[in-house]
């Protein structure tokens, strides 16, 4: 299975992915691109990844979710230049009920922040770029 | 006892986003005497030049996976240095 995509990411096929008579609750978590960051007007951003490790973690945590809860998960995290409100990551997890699907789901983007090797290059208005570091601001603090 | 081991690893480094612009590579060899860890890998990349701008303990992961800098690397290991993540 393929998590990193250089397409569109459209939510109708992972929601049908992980579809079942036994189901009751779908969550769902898009992230988006924001046009702002820490003050900067952002215009663009390009997403890259350690591809076959990234692969492999998604694998994992996906595992992980479904070996922890009841549920079926569907993971999908895009890559190459994104525009800003374009999906960058989505999220679906799909359970009897609806608290292990609002948990997976939230375990599996919170893992996904934290243990995959994807990287972005913001592109500001003021013409400069950046890569993002989630940790500067802890490290100023 | 007899060690089978041999006296020195090759290892494949990748290096990714800002870590890859310091050393103005994507890829390099490096020779280490066995046995070595991850942290020995880095203490070379850290004396190449640009290497300096690496972070003393960086992230890094083994054949695919997260690794500590404690891990010992083996001979034909792929060891790659991640900038901080930025996913979702």
């Amino acid at each position: 299975m393929a998590f990193l995509t250089r397409d569109p990411i459209e939510l109708p096929p992972l929601l049908t992915g992980v579809q079942s008579p036994a189901l009751g609750g779908v969550a769902t978590f898009l992230g988006l691109v924001r046009n702002h960051h820490e003050g900067r007007s952002v215009l663009r951003l390009d997403y890259s990844a350690y591809g076959p490790m990234a692969e492999a973690e998604c694998a994992r945590i996906v595992a992980e979710a479904e070996e922890r809860w009841p549920v079926a998960v569907a993971l999908r995290h895009r890559i190459g230049a994104l525009a800003i409100g374009d999906t960058a990551v989505a999220v679906v997890a799909a359970s009897a009920h609806r608290e292990a699907a609002f948990a997976a789901c939230r375990y599996v983007i919170e893992e996904v922040k934290r243990r995959v090797p994807i990287w972005k290059r913001e592109h500001y208005a003021d013409g400069t770029t950046a890569w993002v570091d989630p940790t500067a601001t802890l490290q100023h603090a | 006892m007899t060690a089978a081991a041999p006296a020195i690893v090759t290892v494949h480094v990748l290096l990714f986003a800002s870590y890859a612009e310091h050393l103005g590579t994507e890829t390099i060899e490096l020779t280490l005497s066995s046995p070595a860890t991850v942290a020995d890998v880095i203490a070379h990349l850290r004396r190449l030049p640009g290497g300096q701008l690496l972070p003393p303990k960086p992230l890094c992961a083994r054949n695919l996976a997260h690794a500590g800098q404690d891990d010992s690397v083996s001979d034909g290991d792929e060891i790659a240095v991640l900038p901080p993540l930025a996913g979702g």
